[in-house]
């Protein structure tokens, strides 16, 4: 395909084409990304997460101009909620990022979550993996706004860099299970407010109490809209990409990914079979009825179906 | 098919977004996503934005005066951008007798106080250039 070549030479316009098929058609997205599969795997992928308000598009800005300070190239998806009502969605993120939209190296693209519980869209996935083809050095993923057990950005990044803000609660919410998990780096932003050093005292606490030790994330206090604490911030991403590399890390996080993945897509065949088998002809109603009657259960509709599947 | 997506941008300098952000949340409602890039742009970030983001429709919002350079200025951009398939839109406090130059430029509609949202509505979904 023609778009695949002018993407793979860094055409913009290609790149953000080949991103509407594979988040729209999953025919297409199949097509496409079984070309590009051998060119992606080069970037170091890096989740930006934490609540709504926290500064994740600043802070993003502050970073990608940091990276691209170095020459590199940055591809940042930006994920915005879709409204469960209407299906649409205000994508916002971009106007803390104004600054980046004619820069040569950097390529934005914002997208709705379309139904996605998890912090991304389903398709963030596949939109991450044309812009690894298209060569961008980093990628950054930026969540929607997140709360207690949004952690997809697992299952798509190398280095997550959790943003909190002070005066969100008191240190038991430090240590509930979820999104606090997950941070790789702290980032604890708008550190000019007051709470600041509590907060941060409060992520450093919780994450003194963790009985693994092979390696503690780091907590970085950060004010992004004044540019304060982002060497330092991204000097710790740095850190951990080598981390990551140098222990094997990377590996095996890319490889459960991975092993995931296929997963996923081996039920999305299986389901479209199973759904055109039951059905067709009604056949799934039919058998409603008789459960509804009492006639058979659940359980016994459930395993003709497969037995007729798997015939 | 897949939802509609419209970049809401404000080129020039002109401080008074409320006219874009109900609009933005209009089409919001509507089902649309819409990407809205802020304050006081370029013609040249608005174009980069709209390529990037691949949206179908640019609507621009102007109160300043300035419309009958910006709005021909993005769409010659969009043009040389390779997007002279995306519906271009304008809207605000534009004079009756600038409007048949604007839709020469490649604006194709211009909406002035009054319009109702549905009625904006309506013309995206009845005059896209590509494909949904």
């Amino acid at each position: 395909m023609e778009l695949i070549q002018q993407m793979l030479s860094g055409e913009k316009r290609a790149c953000a084409r080949l991103i509407t098929s594979v988040e729209n058609n999953p025919e297409e997205a199949e097509k496409i990304l079984r070309k590009i599969y051998k060119f992606t795997g080069n970037a170091s992928i890096i989740g930006i997460t934490g609540p709504p308000g926290a500064g994740k598009s600043t802070l993003t800005d502050k970073i990608v101009k940091s990276l691209v300070g170095e020459g590199k190239k940055v591809g940042i998806i930006a994920v915005d909620p879709t409204s469960p009502y209407s299906g649409g969605s205000i994508l916002g993120d971009r106007i803390r990022m104004q600054d980046l939209a004619l820069n040569p190296k950097v390529f934005i693209r914002s997208m709705g979550t379309r139904g996605q519980l998890g912090g991304l869209s389903k398709y963030t996935k596949n939109a991450l993996k044309i812009l690894d083809a298209a060569g961008y050095d980093y990628i950054i993923i930026e969540t929607v706004g997140v709360g207690q057990s949004e952690v997809d950005i697992v299952k798509a990044a190398d280095t997550i860099v959790m943003v909190m803000v002070p005066g969100l609660g008191d240190d038991i919410q430090s240590i509930k299970a979820g999104i606090m998990e997950i941070g790789d780096i702290f980032a604890i932003n708008k550190s000019d407010l007051f709470g600041a050093d509590r907060t941060a005292t409060e992520v450093n606490m919780m994450l003194d109490l963790a009985a693994s030790v092979e390696r503690r994330p780091p907590v970085v206090k950060v004010t992004a809209s004044k540019n304060e604490g982002i060497d330092e911030l991204v000097t710790e991403i740095k850190k951990h990409i080598d981390y990551l590399k140098d222990s094997g890390k990377l590996e095996e996080r890319r490889r459960s990914n991975m092993e995931l993945e296929i997963t996923e897509l081996i039920e999305y065949e299986l389901k479209k079979i199973v759904i055109s088998n039951i059905t067709s002809e009604n056949k799934l109603k039919s058998e409603v009825d008789k459960v509804i009657n009492k006639e058979k259960n659940m359980y016994e509709v459930r395993d003709e179906f497969l037995k007729t599947i798997k015939e | 098919m897949r939802p509609i997506r419209v970049l809401v941008a404000k080129p020039g300098l002109d401080g008074h977004d409320r006219g874009a952000k109900v609009i933005a949340r209009a089409l919001r409602d509507a089902g649309m996503e819409v990407i809205y890039t802020g304050l006081r742009q370029t013609p040249e970030q608005i174009v980069a934005a709209a390529v990037q983001e691949d949206v179908d429709v640019v609507g621009l919002s102007i109160l300043s005066g300035a419309h009958n350079y910006l709005f021909p200025r993005v769409a010659e951009l969009m043009k040389e951008q390779g997007a002279g398939d995306v519906l271009i839109i304008g809207g605000g406090v534009i004079p009756d007798e600038d409007i048949p130059g604007l839709k020469e430029a490649g604006v194709s509609e211009i909406f002035t106080p009054g319009t109702t949202t549905t009625e904006m509505i309506e013309f995206i979904k009845g005059n896209l250039k590509r494909d949904i």
